[in-house]
């Protein structure tokens, strides 16, 4: 499946979803369900300090494509990071480096990704972006 | 049965019809406004005063001899008028306008503490604001001088015996919170005024959370400075006032210079103009002055024992009711308090709780509130903030809890 059948994979789950509380149940699910970086990793040089939640996150280049893995102290930050995690694993750095990540926009959580907010996970992306381009 | 028991002494309905940003939707669902602490909203007076001073009587104010200039200029000195009487400052020029509690922090923190020397001291307390900490500390690192901090015990009341204890002839001021924006603390700020007085220290008292919720009176509590900001007390954002005694500010340089501040400028030497104009450099912000003043005019209309007493019924009543939450736990728990309600329940973060919140039209504050050390001292990396205004109604806080529970159900 490519980046962009992934996001629109995505988009289709939430399509379901005609109310917001409903939305928020289903990421607290992916957010219980999140794979979590493994305790050695969850380190002080992992962390994304953010105003509202801490984020760890750890970046790997396996055989020419990207392993992500991460963890947050807040739910419903685990359950975007799911997301995210699920979009971007096993791409290449390129790919990675140049997406357009439209599916969040698209699910009506952007207001969890702008710089414009204080937020830990707008550094989040972009530290998966940079990860990525430092393995091209 | 509680809204009947208010409703006789205060009419929050009426209230509300004056504060148009309260009657919307968000998400689909009525907003329930709970972050007062972080700002409060407008009455239709003020929102009406900002738009008629920009339709009709922008100008530049105190310089100019045209008509307009006159009229901007007497609205903006009424302002400080009304702003004067209200909180009963002495004189006039005592009132200084500013851009908010922390430009003037900022600015009394740059004024006096050029009258410090090496090794003076300036007591704060542990419950402030980074706002009236991180200035003094920048202070105590430009002159060398001292920073002590009064401790708080577990209910986030300041241990007055060590307050005594840090007062000395070394103490130069002392920088207290009247209100702690996270915990809802009211601090003995008469008692703490008295003593550093008698200690030859001079008081700033941050007033940010209290002006909105109780009647000041400068003369009455005796403080050399009281700050606050406009946006909090039903006024526009960007404006905030500093009064200061007269014979305090007399004594102290100028902060900013520019316009406005001075008398003659020659490139030899420059005198500086009197009070209050020797700490308004430059051009204020005219339509923020003015629209401050008619929010004061519109408090003044009302009763503040009957505000405060319908605010403490709302935050005692949610209170009660969210410590039935299974691992709710109230963080400020003074006796002394004001309509603050910071909690936390078990190990649930405050992020997850106040975007579900949200989602239910519910606008609370999650997060340190600029107090990280306050936070420290808790060991918790933030709390869920409900913080009540007069405009808050008993149903809106059932709503609330209603939406609290919900909230915590989904995230277990």
């Amino acid at each position: 499946m490519t980046l962009e059948e992934k996001q629109i994979e995505i988009t289709e789950e939430f399509e379901v979803f005609d109310d917001w509380m409903d939305k928020y149940e289903y990421i607290i699910e992916l957010g219980k369900e999140l794979p979590i970086i493994s305790e050695e990793n969850k380190t002080e040089s992992k962390l994304i300090e953010g105003c509202q939640s801490r984020v760890w996150l750890n970046s790997e280049l396996k055989e020419g494509r990207m392993q992500f893995t991460a963890d947050s102290d807040a739910i419903i930050t685990k359950g975007i990071i799911g997301l995210l995690i699920r979009v971007l694993n096993n791409e290449t750095p390129e790919t990675i480096a140049t997406s357009d990540l439209h599916f969040i926009a698209d699910i009506g959580l952007q207001e969890h990704l702008s710089p414009r907010r204080a937020n830990g996970l707008a550094s989040m992306v972009q530290k998966m972006k940079l990860s990525a381009l430092k393995s091209i | 049965m509680l809204d009947q028991k208010i409703k006789t002494s205060f009419n929050v309905e009426q209230i509300r019809k004056e504060f148009p940003t309260l009657s919307q939707q968000v998400y689909g669902k009525d907003l329930i406004y709970l972050d007062n602490g972080a700002t409060s909203q407008k009455p239709q007076s003020v929102i009406d005063a900002i738009a008629k001073y920009y339709t009709k009587d922008n100008s530049n104010i105190h310089r100019g001899v045209h008509h307009l200039s006159q009229v901007a200029t007497e609205q903006y000195e009424n302002a400080r008028e009304t702003i004067q009487k209200y909180i009963n400052a002495p004189l006039l020029e005592e009132v200084l306008f500013t851009v908010g509690t922390t430009a003037g922090i900022n600015m009394i923190a740059f004024s006096f503490g050029e009258t410090l020397i090496e090794g003076d001291e300036i007591i704060i307390s542990a419950m402030e604001h980074h706002s009236n900490i991180v200035p003094w500390q920048m202070l105590c690192e430009r002159k060398k001088c001292i920073l002590k901090i009064i401790p708080i015990n577990n209910a986030g009341e300041l241990k007055m015996d060590v307050y005594d204890s840090l007062l000395s002839k070394q103490t130069k001021l002392v920088a207290i919170t009247h209100i702690s924006n996270t915990l809802g603390t009211i601090n003995p700020i008469r008692e703490i005024i008295q003593k550093a007085h008698k200690a030859g220290a001079k008081v700033l008292i941050d007033g940010a959370q209290s002006i909105q919720h109780m009647k000041i009176d400068v003369q009455k509590l005796d403080c050399d400075f009281f700050v606050f900001s406009g946006h909090k007390v039903f006024g526009p954002t960007g404006v905030g006032i500093v009064y200061g005694k007269k014979e305090v500010l007399e004594n102290l340089p100028p902060y900013q210079g520019g316009g406005d501040m001075i008398a003659k400028v020659t490139f030899d030497k420059t005198t500086y103009n009197v009070l209050p104009h020797k700490f308004e450099a430059g051009t204020p912000n005219i339509s923020g002055g003015i629209c401050l003043g008619t929010a004061f005019e519109f408090l003044s209309q009302q009763d503040m024992n009957a505000i405060s007493e319908h605010e403490n019924e709302l935050a005692s009543y949610a209170e009660k009711e969210i410590l039935k939450i299974e691992g709710a736990k109230i963080i400020g728990t003074a006796r002394n308090k004001t309509s603050v309600v910071s909690f936390i329940i078990d190990d649930l973060h405050p992020f997850d709780v106040g975007t579900l919140l949200d989602k239910q039209g519910i606008a609370v504050r999650t997060g340190h509130h600029c107090t990280q050390p306050l936070m420290d001292f808790f060991e918790i990396p933030g709390t869920i903030r409900a913080s009540f205004a007069f405009y808050n109604t008993m149903e809106e806080v059932e709503l609330f809890l209603k939406a609290l529970k919900r909230s915590v159900g989904m995230l277990r």
